[in-house]
């Protein structure tokens, strides 16, 4: 019998798109289990038998200390139940074994504000951060996003262009210096950005809807496994997501998708 | 010892937040500030080492990258006034909550009883230096003096050393719990005296049966087998005032109605809720025979319909208009997230698939002086709107239908109507989901948050008796979080079959919950003592009836008990043991093992006397105006799109997360831009099916003051046209009722409560009549029958206002239809006739005028309409539907043309009517029942066989050209006007809220 990738969506504490993200990740051809944090922590589930893990947006702990700032905190920290390692080392294990992360909105934030990522040199510390929309609001809208061809971001091959909704109030790409930036840029991490309807990036409301720097929508590691991004793939997976849907034809399949099934075929040709 | 955290943004780092503040500063209060600057404190009260508090400070609490942070010392510089506004003691602090949990996990250790971590912001102005200009912003703007208190520092009032002084909100009570036992062989004044003090709400007949009842020898015999006397406790009393009050018993719609109509003929009603709304549904059950599609219907805390034959929907609406005119933000969050547990409350608990708000304000841009203790509307509406943002979206449920009603009198009272639908598999361990039985021995078992005074009294507990150091009791705060852990730990613990019956605790608190459960047994044994609390010094009554949020109550067989306790502590839920539920036929509480009450269940439940309420209907004296049609009927359209109640809402829309759970196929916005209006919301709520579920709603204030009656059959059509304009079934719907009233009964307060009273009455009538004609069931609904603000000489009633939400089923979703116009060259059509009925509409209101024709609903015609349409949709002829609502016919054109980018030619002429027709009022009459139909040339001709008996006109087509043309009645050019400016219009006057 051929194998299957096995993904995993962690759910709890406030994580809303476990559903869609899991549904996502079968239409694609994998395995899905959504799997609450507990789960984890009680060593009952273990993370090294899955190959593509997945964070899925919501509202970790209300993003009350700043979005997923509290959720990365117990990540952290937490300790598994009956066992020497916690959380975060398991977390680190299934990276270093060369697996797929993808962190979609507050689990981009989780990613950037455990230091996973951009991770541009190898170690885990904080170096950029997702902060309150410029209008101070949470917005739900469509956006075009560019996307980096030469990036070495294994979900964005073959594509050069996406249109998915985003839905967050704290969505602004920031880096801690103008080097990190300039990094980012030259190592072709910052995969995808905000742009117009001709794809040009953009710094524009509403194209940029949240002001982030250099147009930032996500961002991957140098690896190319590690991935985060504030817009919503999993929530565009059929034509009927589509907000113009009654009026354009569009295929069958929503552009979301395109980023999982890569996903998948990556796993399939590398970790199986 | 306690510390103080200061976290606050890095210099070049732009304070997005500060920004929004010094602009909405300007805007509502009208004060220049050359900039506002925020930052965040915590007090942190707990056994930790400096280090510790360093750690925190600089993990969880700030973020490196943009943020700097300082511990006992200020951060505040460069400014020229600091407001700090925190919580008073007692007011749920979510952020404070979520920052203690993150210590935990820092550390490792639990913080002790009475430990916590307290959060308040820091505004930094620069500019202002008037301290009374200060007090004013914190008391009108940045802080609710009900919830929260503030510090007021100048630049040179800040000690450089400690910054703001250290100061712990902490609860402090030295109040020893105990019983207090009232006599109540009292004389009339003394026993309502007892009532008004207490808030009881109990009036002097119910004042009399209980104390009848407690002096009955048989009674008193029972009470000292258990250790009491002839006296009432105050858990006894509280309990009944709870049981009995309007709000939990709707008194006002199970009373009896002496009610005398127009022509003199009296009828006497006993019970409006049984006679119209039950009676409406019984009948159309009875007419849907072997098709009925109803599950659930009343008897729970949410209705239930048939989805497929594997899932069923839930569906409930609430209204919170009290809590939210005294502190909008907690009263909406409160709002939505109770109404999401009659959701989780329903049968056995159903999973939660979207929400659905509606708004009733006056305007925000109102500038007259407001009565005192009213704040000002575009308070209200900021605070609402962010109430229910933050409820919908960290609860991850997408918030896909609403609207907002303006009219000058809501400044006496918002309306705030919340729902949710949830979904739940038909059979559950092969019983039917949407039912429930405790069994005798099932433990009462409390779950979520924990118990305080939030809510005791509700609304009707006044501010002036609150005092620094005393926990708020007015006002609730929501807790989505702590809401949502409880909800995927209940799921599981459904799906495991860990217990057999389960609902929320909203009014009333455990008194109401663990009551109603406790009629499947027939007595109950809950002990008081047991229940968790947020702080010590309640009271057993207090704990009784809280209104503390996030708690649902179970009743879990004893042998799944353990798992049951065992599953919620690994899940980070709290989950308490409360006693158990009995046959004894008793409310029965305890605490430390001495009962406190012992009621027998049937007084509680049975007990209460009807009321009797007289009415008279005696129809308004009203004209027409008398003005002649305006020259420029484009500007007229023009202003018309500009109105309140027809000007876009998206900025609110924008704000809500209507696509979170992946379902939402008809969104609130669509169009070439995604911007134009949706009717209803089309949502899938399972990922690998196409079928739909359809929700909508209408609701038409503006017709009660001429009468109620048509105001009602407005609203139902409204709702049903909505409805099926995208696609809904008519034939697979349901209806739910939301009325909020003004006091109906006749008093001294309410000089006119005869006539409030039949014009529930009448709306009642066509709530029957109506329902009953569209073969729409009523599966559930609310009352809220005291919207009157009187302080003083002033009063302001509402006008009489019903939401009707209809929910139902689209087979596939992917046939349903947006109102934006598609293709030039499509033909446009209008179906259904258009008369001279202008009473209360948008036109007429624009002239200041009411008017006396208000729009009456032919609901034969308009049944044979919405069914051959749902035909169309299914053979995909219909390429743009839209309702033709406020504004009527020349709103519905410029909205669909401008969301579709493209233009109309449209021939007046065309129209039919019975009587000839001013063209100004062909264009703007608000008659029921018609849509704004566009449909592919080829297409036509089985389109036009389709209605070809019915009122069908084709009026038009669909031009590349973005313009709306609209010809007279001799042909001549009546309206014409780019959609680019009909657009700017519509969306100018909310853009920036």
């Amino acid at each position: 019998m051929a194998k299957t990738v096995k993904s995993i969506v962690i759910s709890g504490h406030g994580t809303n798109c476990e559903r869609e993200v899991a549904h996502a990740c079968r239409l694609a051809g994998a395995d899905a289990d959504i799997v609450h944090i507990a789960e984890l922590i009680s060593g009952r589930v273990d993370l090294s038998n899955y190959h593509f893990l997945n964070l899925a947006g919501g509202f970790l702990d209300g993003d009350d200390l700043g979005s997923a700032k509290a959720g990365a905190n117990r990540l952290l920290h937490a300790r598994v139940a009956e066992s020497t390692s916690s959380l975060a080392a398991q977390l680190e294990e299934f990276i270093a074994a060369g697996k797929l992360v993808m962190g979609v909105c507050n689990g981009f934030q989780l990613l950037v504000k455990m230091g996973l990522l951009p991770a541009i040199d190898g170690t885990f510390k904080q170096t950029c951060t997702l902060t309150d929309n410029d209008g101070g609001r949470f917005e739900n809208r469509w956006s075009w996003l560019n996307i980096d061809p030469d990036s070495p971001c294994v979900y964005t091959k073959g594509l050069n262009r996406l249109y998915l909704p985003i839905r967050h109030g704290e969505g602004k790409f920031v880096t801690d210096s103008p080097e990190t930036l300039q990094q980012l840029e030259n190592l072709h991490l910052a995969v995808m950005k905000y742009a117009d309807c001709d794809l040009h990036p953009t710094m524009e409301f509403p194209d940029n809807p949240n002001g982030s720097q250099a147009s930032i929508a996500g961002i991957c590691d140098p690896t190319g496994r590690l991935f985060g991004l504030m817009p919503h793939p999993e929530a565009y997976t059929h034509r009927t997501h589509h907000p113009r849907w009654t009026r354009e034809v569009l295929p069958e399949e929503g552009m979301g998708l395109l980023l999982y099934k890569n996903a998948i075929r990556f796993i399939e040709k590398e970790l199986l | 010892m306690a510390w103080r955290i200061v976290v606050g943004l890095k210099d070049n780092v732009k304070d997005a937040r500060g920004e929004r503040i010094c602009r909405e500063i300007r805007e509502h209060l009208q004060i220049d500030l050359n900039s506002v600057r925020t930052l965040d404190v915590y007090t942190v009260d707990a056994s930790l080492s400096d280090d510790e508090v360093t750690q925190a400070a600089a993990g969880p609490f700030s973020d490196p990258v943009i943020q700097d942070f300082a511990v006992n010392k200020p951060l505040a510089q460069n400014f020229d006034m600091l407001i700090e506004v925190g919580f008073r003691p007692g007011v749920t602090d979510n952020t404070g909550r979520t920052a203690k949990e993150a210590i935990q996990y820092l550390t490792g250790r639990p913080f002790k009883d009475g430990e916590a971590v307290y959060t308040s912001t820091q505004y930094l102005f620069s500019g202002l230096t008037d301290k009374k200009i200060a007090e004013n912003i914190a008391k009108d703007f940045l802080a609710n003096g009900l919830i929260q208190h503030w510090t007021i520092l100048s630049a040179d009032e800040l000690d450089p050393s400690i910054g703001v002084p250290v100061s712990v909100p902490k609860v402090v009570s030295d109040v020893a719990p105990a019983v207090r036992a009232l006599t109540l062989e009292l004389s009339d004044a003394e026993l309502l005296e007892i009532s008004r003090q207490g808030m009881l709400a109990l009036n002097l007949e119910e004042m009399h049966k209980i104390k009848r009842h407690i002096a009955d020898p048989q009674v008193i015999a029972e009470r000292q087998k258990v250790g009491l006397s002839n006296k009432l406790t105050d858990v006894e009393l509280e309990t009944l005032a709870q049981t009995w009050s309007e709000h939990c018993k709707h008194k006002i719609f199970s009373a009896k109605i002496d009610y005398e109509d127009e022509h003199g003929s009296k009828q006497m009603i006993d019970s409006l809720f049984k006679t119209y709304i039950v009676g409406a549904t019984d009948k159309v059950r009875e007419n849907l025979g072997k098709d009925d599609y109803c599950l659930s219907v009343f008897k729970d805390n949410a209705g239930v319909i048939e989805f497929n034959k594997d899932w069923s929907v839930v569906f409930k609406v609430e209204t919170h208009n009290s809590p939210s005119a005294l502190d909008p933000y907690g009263g909406a969050l409160t709002g939505i997230v109770g109404v999401n547990r009659d959701g989780m409350g329903t049968g056995m608990g159903a999973r939660l698939i979207f929400n659905t708000d509606v708004f009733c304000f006056a305007s925000p841009f109102l500038e007259k002086e407001l009565p005192p203790r009213l704040l000002h509307p575009r308070r209200i509406f900021e605070g609402v709107v962010e109430g229910v943002e933050h409820g919908g979206n960290k609860s991850g449920i997408p918030t896909i239908n609403g609207s907002i009603v303006f009219d000058e009198r809501f400044a006496g009272k918002p309306l705030v109507y919340c729902g949710t639908a949830s979904i739940m598999p038909r059979l559950l361990h092969d019983k039917p989901c949407h039912e429930k039985q405790v069994l005798v021995g099932d433990h009462i078992v409390m779950t979520g948050g924990r118990i305080g005074k939030d809510g005791i009294h509700g609304a009707t507990f006044s501010s002036e008796e609150l005092h620094e150091g005393s926990p708020v009791t007015a006002v609730q705060i929501g807790d989505p979080i702590t809401q949502r852990k409880m909800f995927d730990f209940l799921i599981i613990a459904r799906d495991l079959g860990l217990y057999n019956s389960i609902t929320d605790n909203g009014a009333g608190g455990l008194s109401s919950s663990v009551g109603e459960m406790a009629e499947d047994t027939g007595g109950l044994e809950l002990h008081l003592d047991r229940a968790p609390l947020k702080y010590p010094g309640l009271q057993p009554w207090e704990i009784l009836i809280s209104e503390a949020q996030e708690r649902m109550t179970l009743a879990v067989p004893d042998d799944r008990l353990d798992e049951f306790i065992a599953l919620a502590t690994e899940m980070d839920v709290e989950a308490t043991d409360l006693g158990t539920f009995t046959d004894s036929g008793y409310f029965h509480c305890l605490y430390e093992g001495k009962t406190v009450s012992y009621l027998s269940m049937k007084f509680v439940h049975e007990g209460v006397p009807q009321m009797v309420i007289p009415a008279k209907w005696t129809p308004q004296d009203l004209v027409e105006p008398d003005f002649s049609q305006p020259e420029d009927l484009a500007d007229e359209l023009k202003q018309l799109l500009s109105r309140l109640n027809i000007c876009s809402k998206e900025s609110v829309v924008r704000r809500y997360d209507h696509e979170v759970q992946a379902g939402t196929v008809i969104k609130p916005l669509m169009g070439v831009a995604n911007d134009g209006p949706s009717d209803a919301a089309v949502y899938r709520p399972l990922l690998d099916s196409f079928e739909g579920v359809v929700v909508s709603h209408g609701i038409c204030p503006n017709y009660s003051d001429i009468d109620t009656y048509h105001m009602m059959a407005c609203a139902i059509d409204e709702g049903l046209r909505n409805y099926v304009a995208v696609g809904g079934d008519i034939d697979h719907v349901a209806g739910l009722d939301n009325f909020c009233w003004c006091d109906p009964v006749q008093s001294e307060k309410t000089p006119d409560g005869q006539y409030k009273a039949a014009q529930l009455v009448r709306a009642n009538q066509a709530l029957y009549d109506y329902c009953v004609a569209y073969g729409v069931p009523l599966i559930s609904g609310k009352d809220s029958m005291k919207n009157d603000y009187q302080i003083g000489g002033t009063k302001i009633s509402i006008p009489p206002t019903v939401l009707f939400s209809v929910i139902g089923k689209i087979a596939d979703a992917r046939q349903a239809v947006s109102m934006d116009v598609k293709h030039a060259g499509d033909h446009v059509y209008l179906l259904g006739k258009t008369a001279d009925e202008l009473g209360g509409s948008e036109y007429y209101a624009q002239h200041d005028a009411l008017g006396a024709q208000v729009p009456h609903v032919d609901s034969e015609q308009a049944l044979l309409r919405y069914r051959t349409l749902n035909h169309a949709q299914q053979r995909g002829l219909i390429a743009s539907c839209h309702d033709l609502s406020d504004g009527g016919l020349g709103v519905a054109l410029a909205e669909s043309a401008f969301a579709g980018g493209f233009g109309m030619k449209i021939e007046l002429s065309s129209l039919s009517t019975d009587k000839p027709l001013r063209e100004d009022k062909l264009l703007f009459s608000e008659s029921q029942s018609r849509l704004l139909v566009t449909v592919s040339a080829k297409d036509k001709i089985e389109f036009e066989k389709l209605f070809y008996d019915q009122s069908c006109d084709y009026i038009g087509q669909v031009i590349e050209q973005p313009e709306l043309i609209i010809n007279g009645l001799r042909g001549q050019s009546l309206v014409c006007a780019t959609l680019e400016h009909l657009k700017q219009a519509w969306q100018a006057p909310l853009r920036e809220m």
